[in-house]
Parts: C-alpha cells; structure tokens; sequence
C-alpha cells in the first residue's frame, strides 16, 4: 500500500514486518523516532518483541549480542556518538557471527557539536566487520531492512543500515509499504542450527590460541568477501517479488560514461541531475551508487565505471591526515585495475546540503574546468574558508 | 514542480503542516518529500519546512532555494528571517496577520495571503488565547493561492482531520474558516 512516510517511522515499521523478536536500543537524534515508535508497537502488542531498555549504547549492544546469540532475530537503531561508543560491541557482534540489523542514523561527530548528516560516524566503523549499506531514499529503507535480515542470517554477519541524518531520518516521502504476507513469505523466521540455550549447553567465544586464531579470520574474510554476492542475489530475488532493486552498486548512465560521480547515500538523486545536466553539455557523464560499502564491492564496482576516464568522488567524510574515506577505497579498489583518475571532494559534512550544481562543478573542474574549492592534500574541500 | 518553504517557530507546528500538505497532494496522486530545516531543537527558535510536489519522484533533497510559495505562520518571523529570500517577484506569500493591517514593505512586491489565524484558532479553541495552534489555520489559506497542481478544498481539509493529533473537525474547520476569509492582495 501506498503511503506517505518519514525515514525513521519507516524503519520501525520495516522492523516490524520483519518480525523481529528483540530490540535494545538507546535514543539519540535523528533515530529517536525510530524506537520510540518501536517502543509503542510492543507496548500495544503489535509488534511480538522483548524491547530491552540500557543505559548506553555499548549496553544496547551487548544485549543485542547475547539476544541474537539465543537465536532471536535482533533489531537496534543509533546515530553518531552513540555508534562510536559501542565500537567494542561491534568488533563483538561481527566476530561472534551474529545477524544483527542496525539502523545508524549518519549524523556528525562531536565537537563541535551538531546533529546533521556526516558519514564520519558509519565509515570509522568500518573494519568492525559489519556489513554496511546506504540507503538513497526512503523506500530503499523499508526494503533494504529486509534484505539485511536475509543476507545476515544467511552469511551470519550483522548489518548497518545507515540512513543520512534528516535528509532521509527526517523527511516523509511516498513509499510502497508491503503486505506482512510478502515479506513473510521473502524473510522466512530465523531459526539457526546454533545457539545458546539452556537446555542444552555450548560454549561460544572461547579462548582460541595462535593454532585456529588466523585461520578463523581467514574464514571470516572469505564469508565476507562473498557477502557482495550473496546481497546481489537477494536484491534479485526481491527485484522478483517486490518490483525493486537494491544493489551493491547502482548505476545511471553508465554504459559509455567517461565522468562518473561516485556518492553514498541520499546525494545519490543529485548526483542523478548532475550527470543528466552534464550530458545536456555533451559530457559522457553518469552516476554510481556505492550502496554497499562492506565488504567494498569490488567486482561491481570495477565493471560499472570499466570505460570511466575520470571518478568524481563525493566524501561526507574525511580521515584526519589522509584524505576522504569513500575515495580511499575506490582507490584502493582500482588500483593496478584500472587508469582512471580519482578525484576526492569533501563536501556535505555536518548538514551542508549537496546540490545537483556542486556535483557538476565538481565534474567539470575535474575535466578542465573552473576551480571549485580549496585543496588539501589529495583532496579538494568545497565551500570552506581557507 | 512546485516548491514550497514554510516558516515557524519551534512548537508552532510547521513541520507538522509541512506534512499535511504533503499528504493532501499525495492524495491528489502526486509524489511528495516534506523535510524540516531545524536550526537546534527549541521551542521558539525559527524553523522551516520544506516540501516538493512532483509528478515523478523527486532526487533533489534539502533547502528549496527558490520556492514558488512561502508560508509564514508567525508574523514576528519578519523580523528575525528574510522570508523573501530566493522569492521571485510575485510568488505568494501566506502569512498569518492581524485583521484590517498590511506588510508594507511586503505589499505591492509579492503576492500576500494574509490571514488572522491567531484570532481564528481562538474562535475554534485551538491552543490558548496566549498560545494558539495556527498551522492547520494558515493551509486553509494557502488553498486560495496555490492552484497549480490542483488541490481540492475537501482533500486538504481531509488531510487536516488525519494529520493532526487532537481536535480534528476543530482544525478542518477552522482552515475552512480562513479559505473563506483570506485577505489577497495581488503583486502591484
């Protein structure tokens, strides 16, 4: 059914259809929609669910852990400081295999403090070992929930789904939002073959020495490297039942592209306009969507910009002494693969609104044009005073 | 497509407006993005509200920089937020206004549906006569000078009923009320 929905009521309702058993969850903008309504789904008995309340995020990660290791399936939501604090509990629920979804709401760093969209909080998790997944609208949230929990409890890794802060977590769109019948019959219950339980105990996360230690991070690479494979066949397989996509990586026009402009996340739709502008001048340009940023897609990625001259990267984010993090990994990901030049554009941090205009001005001065921003190291910062 | 920025004050309801808009023209069958602008999250402090109404989905996010309609819910903003910026010449500004009185600096300039909401959400027992509740007042007046894309009178105040948390035939009513009552003074 058609209706119009905000980003964070839309991930309630989302974890909901997925019947999720537990929530331990902690508040902090832009998310606190999201358990709030979740809080009010159980509390009415709508929802079948134990809602665990914590004193911090760390803890509401912890007994995320210790619910989806007894086998339920397990939902949180967080933003920001609150992700930085359960990193412990992160590495924790990656290494213990454990089909966590959590929605991370991109939001800025403190100090100075703001609470607007900045991909600084998600990406500096990014060798915890979750999946991660950026969402480009609205509907992309109802539907990339799903997926999540299918992909999770079939590779047994946690994911975050990130939403931008208020671009996505605050703003109400028209989305489709599926019968409970259709996503039951997509995302069928969780039931793994182990998990604590009292009546017939196990041990998990044991002291493991040097003999196993390399080869079970050796595995864990091996399963998590083909998590981008096993995320295109369940996005196919939605495509199938629902009529919609969610690939690793999502392309506009890149058959023949020579400029490509590469986002995560809601900028993904400007970057749309800026290459169809761009073509309008009669540049080859297109767009990727790099939805998947863990594991990198790395055979998507490198066929999708295979003719691509020039990469206009588009960071929300940056690593203090090297430069954007998106543009560190295409890098990383063509390297020795492929000549195109990188271009890294730090822009849209802490709630700068990224415009069809900036992208394109990104795009030609990337080919020969006008100056746009100041440049540091190998990046260039838009709209900063120098 | 039409876009349209609405200002407030924290608490005075503007993104709750914002999104019964959204949702009248989502029933129009329109494809919709409403999206608040806090600065930080206070009551009183400015707010605005952004929506675009397409017949496609729309890609662009954020500001609307150049709205092709301003809404105003409290006539003290003037003094603290340029609501003309990005304005061009014309384009109608609702504004909720003391009766019988006129923005002169406003007037001649842009197209002004001025509406006393105040007065109106006190007749209807809407907030309090120090704190009236006038964002569903103020759509009522939107109604009669937005009028492409179409959208009926009954869907807005539909829209109203399913859109506020209280008072339901209160708020539809008293949108009602200033449809009928808006004061339009044409650009010079």
């Amino acid at each position: 059914m058609k209706r119009v929905i905000m980003g964070t009521e839309t991930a309630a309702l989302a974890a909901v259809l997925a019947r999720v058993q537990v929530v331990a969850a902690y508040p902090i903008t832009p998310q606190t929609v999201t358990v709030e309504e979740l809080s009010d789904y159980i509390g009415k008995g709508e929802l079948d669910a134990a809602y665990i309340t914590v004193e911090s995020e760390h803890s509401a990660m912890a007994a995320c852990v210790g619910a989806s290791a007894t086998g339920s399936r397990t939902f949180t939501a967080t933003s920001s400081q609150g992700l930085a604090l359960m990193h412990e509990m992160l590495h924790h629920a990656a290494g213990g295999r454990l089909p966590i979804v959590m929605l991370n709401a991109n939001r800025a760093l403190s100090p100075p403090w703001n609470l607007y969209c900045d991909h600084t909080d998600s990406l500096s998790q990014r060798d915890t070992g979750w999946i991660q997944y950026y969402c480009c609208d609205v509907q992309d949230v109802m539907d990339s929930t799903f997926i999540a929990y299918r992909v999770a409890e079939k590779v047994m890794l946690p994911v975050m789904i990130n939403l931008d802060g208020f671009y996505l977590t605050h703003t109400s769109e028209v989305i489709d939002v599926p019968d409970q019948e259709e996503v039951d019959r997509y995302l069928p219950p969780y039931d793994p073959a182990d998990k604590v339980d009292v009546d017939n105990p196990s041990t998990y996360g044991c002291v493991c020495g040097a003999d196993l230690f390399s080869s079970l991070k050796y595995r864990r690479q091996m399963e998590t490297l083909a998590v981008e494979q096993a995320w295109q066949e369940a996005s196919d397989e939605f495509a199938a039942q629902f009529g919609r996509s969610h690939a690793p990586v999502q392309g506009h026009n890149l058959d023949d592209a020579e400029v490509v402009i590469v986002t995560i996340g809601t900028a993904g739709g400007a970057a749309q306009l800026a290459a169809d502008a761009l073509r309008e001048e009669g540049v080859a340009a297109g767009s990727l969507n790099l939805a998947m940023v863990r594991p990198f897609p790395y055979e998507s990625f490198r066929r999708a910009v295979s003719g691509a001259k020039h990469l206009v990267v588009l960071d929300r984010d940056v690593s203090f002494g090297a430069e954007g993090i998106v543009a560190q990994e295409v890098k990383s990901c063509l390297y020795g693969k492929s000549s195109a030049q990188v271009h890294c554009y730090i822009a849209g941090v802490g709630g700068m609104d990224i415009t069809e205009e900036i992208l394109a001005d990104m795009a030609r001065e990337s080919l020969g044009g006008q100056k746009q921003g100041l440049e540091l190291g190998d990046s260039i910062w838009i709209k900063v005073l120098p | 497509m039409l876009g349209i920025r609405m200002h407030g004050r924290g608490g005075q309801g503007a993104v709750v407006a914002s999104k019964i808009l959204a949702k009248a023209y989502f029933k129009e069958g329109l494809f919709v993005q409403a999206f608040p602008a806090f600065g930080m999250e206070r009551r009183g402090a400015a707010v605005a509200a952004y929506v675009r109404v397409d017949s496609s989905p729309a890609l662009a996010r954020g500001e609307i920089v150049n709205p092709d309609v301003c809404v105003v819910l409290d006539p003290k903003l003037l003094e603290m937020v340029d609501v003309t910026a990005g304005l061009a010449s014309g384009v109608p500004i609702v504004l909720n206004y003391a009766d019988g009185q006129v923005p002169q600096d406003l007037a001649g300039r842009f197209t002004l549906a001025l509406i006393d909401a105040n007065q109106i959400a006190i007749n209807h027992r809407l907030g309090s006569r120090l704190a009236p509740i006038i964002n569903t007042v103020v759509l009522g007046a939107y109604l009669k000078v937005v009028q492409d894309p179409p959208l009926k009178p009954e869907t807005l105040f539909q829209a109203i009923e399913e859109g506020v948390p209280a008072k339901k035939q209160e708020n539809a009513a008293a949108a009602r009320e200033a449809y009928e009552r808006v004061r339009v003074l044409e650009k010079s």
